[in-house]
Order: C-alpha cells, then sequence, then structure tokens
C-alpha cells in the first residue's frame, strides 16, 4: 500500500550550500553517469546529438538572479528530490510503485510496478521527478541507495554520487533525523531552509543561504571604472617597477 | 498542464457515459422495446470503455493497468479504476438482466446510478487533489465534472427516448434545467479556481526571497526538458477567454437551443449531442491548458 509509513527516526537528505556552489554541474553529469547504470533502467537520452535532446536526470542545476541592482546575487541552484516526510507523490500513485522507506525516509519507486502514468510527477510541487522517455517509467533521485549501503565500495564512496563529486563541497549528505549529525549541525547553524514550506510536504533536504555581504547599494564609488582609458593612461597611479616600465616603454614609442 | 489528448477524451466520454448510466439506472428513460434497451445500455457502455481505453493510452506501461486497482485507500486515481470497473460490470448485469427479465431492477438501477456519480466524482478528485496546481486544488472542480457529466447523460437520454418513442422526451425539461446548472457551475468554477494562485512564488520556491525578488538567469538545460514539456504548457493561454466562450457556446448553448426548438427532431437531437460533446472537450482542453504546476516557477514563470 501507498499508505506513509510513520515518520523514521533516520531521516537521510542532502544539505545543499548555495553560498559555495559555482554552479559546475559536476554533480548532474556525476548522478546521471551513476544512475544510468545503476538502480533501474538507464537514464534515457532521445536524439542526444540532435536538434532537440531530450533525456531524464535526477538533478539539475538552475541559476537565479536574486535582488536586483547591484545587491544582485548569482545564486546556483540545485535541485534533486528532497525525500520530503509528508511525500506527496506517494499516496497518489495508483499500483504502490511509489514508496517512502520507512527505515531511512528514502522516496523510491519500484519500476517493475510503475504503469507510467505520471500522476506522481504532477503531485511534486518541484519537479523531483521525470518519466524516462525511452523505458515509460518514473524516475527519481534514490539518495544513491545502491552507494550508501554498498559494502563493496571504499567508505568514503558510500554517499551519493552528486556529494562525492562536488568540487566545492556544496553538497553534504547525512542523517537530518539525529539532531547531534554533522548535517544537523551546519542547518542549525547556517539557518538552513525548506523549499516552498506552504506546500507542506516538509522536505528532508534542506538548503543553506548564501552568506550575506556588505550592500553594495550603500558603498560610494564613482560608478565602473574604464578600463581602456585606464590602460591607455598611466593616470599617475603606477609606481616603483610599474612607473619605470612605463615611461620606458613610453620612451620606446 | 499539457492538454493530453488522451487525458480529454477520457474525461470527457467516460463522463458522459457514467452521467447517461445514472438516467438509465434511475430508469428516467423509457425502452419501447428490448432493442431499444440494449441500446440505451450499448451507448453507455460504449462511451466508458472508449473513455477507459483512452486513459490506458496515457500510460508508459498500459500492460500493467491492472496495478491500479491496488492503492484505492490512498490514490484517488486507483479509486477510480476500482469503482470505474465495478460500476462497468455492474452496468452491463444490469442491462442484460433488464433484457431477461423485461423489465429493469430498481435495485441494480440505483446502485448503479449511485456508483456512476462516485465514480466521476473520483476522476475530477484525481484533479481536485492536487495541491500543486491552484487551479484544479477547489472544491467545486468535482462538481463541474458532475455536472458536465449529468448534463451530457441527459442531452444524450433525450436524444435517444426521442428516437426510440417518437416525439420530445419527457425529460427535456430536465435537460435544459441541467445544461443550465452545469453552465452556472463552470463559470463559478472559472472565475474562482486558482483565482488567488498556489502560494508559492520563485521566492519561496528557491527560499531567496531575503535577498529580493527572485528571477532565472539560466535554466538547466539548453533544451526543453520533461518537466517544462508536461507542466509548462503555455500554448494560447492567451486565448483562454475567447475558448471558454466557444465551449460554453457549444456545450450549453447550442444543445440547449435545439432542445427548446427541436425537442422532437432526433437529426437535431444527435447533431446538438454531438456538438455538446464537442462543447465538453474544448473546456476540457482548457482545463489543463490553463492549469499552472507550481514547478514551472522554477522556469521563469510566476503565477
Amino acid at each position: 500500500m501507498t499508505d506513509m509509513p510513520a515518520p523514521s527516526d533516520v531521516k537521510l537528505g542532502l544539505v545543499i550550500d548555495l553560498d559555495i556552489c559555482v554552479g559546475c554541474q559536476a554533480c548532474v553529469v556525476n548522478c546521471k553517469e551513476w544512475n544510468t547504470a545503476g538502480y533501474g533502467a538507464p537514464l534515457s537520452d532521445i536524439n542526444a546529438y540532435g536538434d532537440n535532446p531530450v533525456g531524464s536526470w535526477l538533478n539539475r542545476v538552475h541559476t537565479f538572479e536574486a535582488g536586483t541592482g547591484k545587491d544582485a546575487r548569482v545564486v546556483h541552484f540545485p535541485k534533486s528530490c528532497l525525500h520530503c516526510e509528508d511525500a506527496p507523490c506517494v499516496p497518489v500513485c495508483p499500483t504502490g510503485a511509489s514508496y517512502k522507506r520507512a527505515e531511512d525516509g528514502i522516496v523510491l519507486v519500484n519500476e517493475d510496478w510503475c504503469i507510467g502514468c505520471g500522476l506522481c510527477a504532477w503531485s511534486c510541487p518541484y519537479g523531483a521527478r521525470e518519466m524516462d522517455p525511452a523505458e515509460g517509467v518514473m524516475k527519481k533521485c534514490t539518495l544513491c541507495v545502491d552507494r550508501i549501503y554498498n559494502d563493496t565500495l571504499e567508505e568514503e564512496d558510500q554517499i551519493p554520487a552528486c556529494v562525492r563529486t562536488c568540487p566545492t563541497s556544496a553538497r553534504h549528505f547525512g542523517d537530518l533525523g539525529d539532531p547531534n549529525s554533522d548535517v544537523s549541525k551546519l542547518v542549525a547553524e547556517r539557518g538552513g531552509f525548506d523549499l516552498m514550506p506552504e506546500q507542506d510536504t516538509k522536505p528532508v533536504n534542506k538548503y543553506l543561504p548564501p552568506r550575506p555581504r556588505p550592500r553594495q547599494a550603500e558603498i560610494e564609488d564613482d560608478g565602473p571604472v574604464d578600463l581602456v582609458a585606464l590602460a591607455n593612461s598611466n593616470n599617475g597611479q603606477a609606481s616603483g617597477f610599474w612607473s619605470w616600465l612605463d615611461k620606458t616603454l613610453d620612451r620606446l614609442q | 498542464m499539457r492538454p493530453a489528448f488522451s487525458l480529454i477524451v477520457f474525461t470527457t466520454l467516460s463522463g458522459l457515459g457514467f452521467g447517461l448510466a445514472a438516467i438509465i439506472g434511475l430508469g428516467l428513460i423509457t425502452a419501447p422495446t428490448a432493442f431499444w434497451w440494449m441500446v440505451y445500455n450499448g451507448v453507455a457502455l460504449a462511451l466508458i470503455g472508449a473513455g477507459v481505453i483512452s486513459s490506458t493510452m496515457h500510460l508508459g506501461h498500459p500492460e500493467r493497468a491492472w496495478r491500479a486497482m491496488t492503492q484505492w485507500r490512498s490514490s484517488w486515481l486507483s479509486r477510480e479504476g476500482v469503482l470505474a470497473a465495478l460500476t462497468t460490470i455492474l452496468l452491463f448485469g444490469f442491462a442484460v438482466d433488464g433484457y431477461i427479465n423485461g423489465a429493469p431492477n430498481f435495485a441494480l438501477g440505483v446502485a448503479v446510478a449511485l456508483l456512476s456519480l462516485i465514480t466521476i466524482w473520483c476522476t475530477a478528485m484525481i484533479y481536485a487533489s492536487l495541491k500543486t496546481v491552484s487551479r484544479w486544488f477547489h472544491p467545486l472542480t468535482p462538481f463541474m465534472f458532475v455536472g458536465y457529466a449529468l448534463a451530457g447523460g441527459l442531452v444524450a437520454a433525450v436524444t435517444m427516448d426521442s428516437m426510440a418513442n417518437g416525439g420530445a422526451s419527457v425529460l427535456t425539461q430536465p435537460a435544459l434545467l441541467a445544461l443550465l446548472s452545469a453552465a452556472i457551475v463552470a463559470l463559478i468554477w472559472s472565475k474562482q479556481a486558482g483565482a488567488e494562485g498556489s502560494g508559492s512564488t520563485p521566492e519561496s520556491a528557491t527560499g531567496l526571497g531575503a535577498l529580493g525578488p527572485v528571477r532565472m538567469l539560466m535554466p538547466p538545460h539548453s533544451e526543453e526538458n520533461w518537466l517544462q514539456y508536461e507542466m509548462g504548457f503555455v500554448v494560447a493561454r492567451k486565448h483562454a477567454d475567447t475558448l471558454r466562450k466557444i465551449s460554453l457556446g457549444l456545450a450549453i448553448v447550442l444543445p440547449g437551443l435545439a432542445l427548446l426548438a427541436a425537442a422532437s427532431s432526433p437529426v437535431a437531437l444527435v447533431a446538438a449531442a454531438l456538438i455538446h460533446v464537442a462543447g465538453v472537450m474544448v473546456s476540457r482542453w482548457l482545463f489543463f491548458a490553463e492549469a499552472k504546476h507550481t514547478v514551472t516557477l522554477y522556469y521563469g514563470q510566476r503565477h
């Protein structure tokens, strides 16, 4: 039955640091690489080298601009399944293929039962589920369930592929049900937040906000520097070796 | 939301079929001969069957569709599947029983009528239970579906009654009333449903509202992805008001005029019934096309 299990003590999930993410897309690529050969059907790509390629992905990085004027900030925004406590995608499933694990809270799809109706994707506010265009079944982030419990891997590899590959450590994996875990402490320290709390899904994954920085609009300056003019005229700003080089080069003209 | 043709046909035809089944089940139209009895029930069964077959064409794995019967405790889609199957079997039994005994079984008929209405309700609840689509997440959505189904069922019943018994059907006035009621519910629904939006914004979707207004700088992919294809449908949204008038004209006004002016002309009535179906299909197309999903907040839309 797709009735929700009682809330588990262990709530495995991700903490994503929006201050650190540089939008390199490495997590997107490594997710696709691991999961196309791992749990369930491959993540297909149709017409991959054609005009209109389509394919299923479990993790995508958006880029937003937040704020206006000089205080506008570019924020790279990775998004995958948030493994919600009240996951709306589970009870809507007519076949029982979509389920939440009672032991660790991971939301998974049993692809042998999935009829590909797409209702779970409609019920997810975040767009965390995508229909596979070749297999006709619903694909979603498994939190790399085939890595995190996999004793045949090195211990440092027993974390989700996206976390393992992130070059800036913007992604963290752990038990958000344990208030003393590293990820829970990070959330408490940095003011981690939920996406769309008004949708009442109680996401397990948390996001850390960009760190505050001085308000640029209040800092006096003379506007953008004209780099071409600066290069053409020494403007008396060079000194020492650079001043000597400048004058010498002038003389050689 | 993408207006998938399979779902438009499914909700329109199965709604009409169950609406007609409810009228037949309540014994509101009388069959002069056994032949007409089978025609009445056959038309209802054919409409339901066509709708259900169309709905399975929406699936990635239609061969596993039976699995959708299992999760009736939590899923409206599953409930719809179970009730549609149950009601269809019961309607078939009711039809055969009426044929053998020469008169419809009253208790069985009432059960068919009740189950038909509940099935239409479940179909609508598949949509009305989705909090992510504010246009659908409204208490009037199931009333709108039932309203159209009963109006359509009565138009179909009047048409067949007139063909079978000659002259104007006694159901002509009730059919007019049903058309009017369906129109009123549909109009109130279209004014109110989703008028307040989903309550979600790009700011709440990203949690970046503290920094100021949030706008998309770069989408995650250079090409449209499945999420945008499935849930970011925007084509013809600007024609929504025109299309709504067309749908009400076809589904309500023209059939209503036919019932008023030519209630004893089978040709006019058949045309009215077909035009009604076309109108309901336009309104179902709009039902999907107009609906905005919260995921589009991540792709540069504001609701």
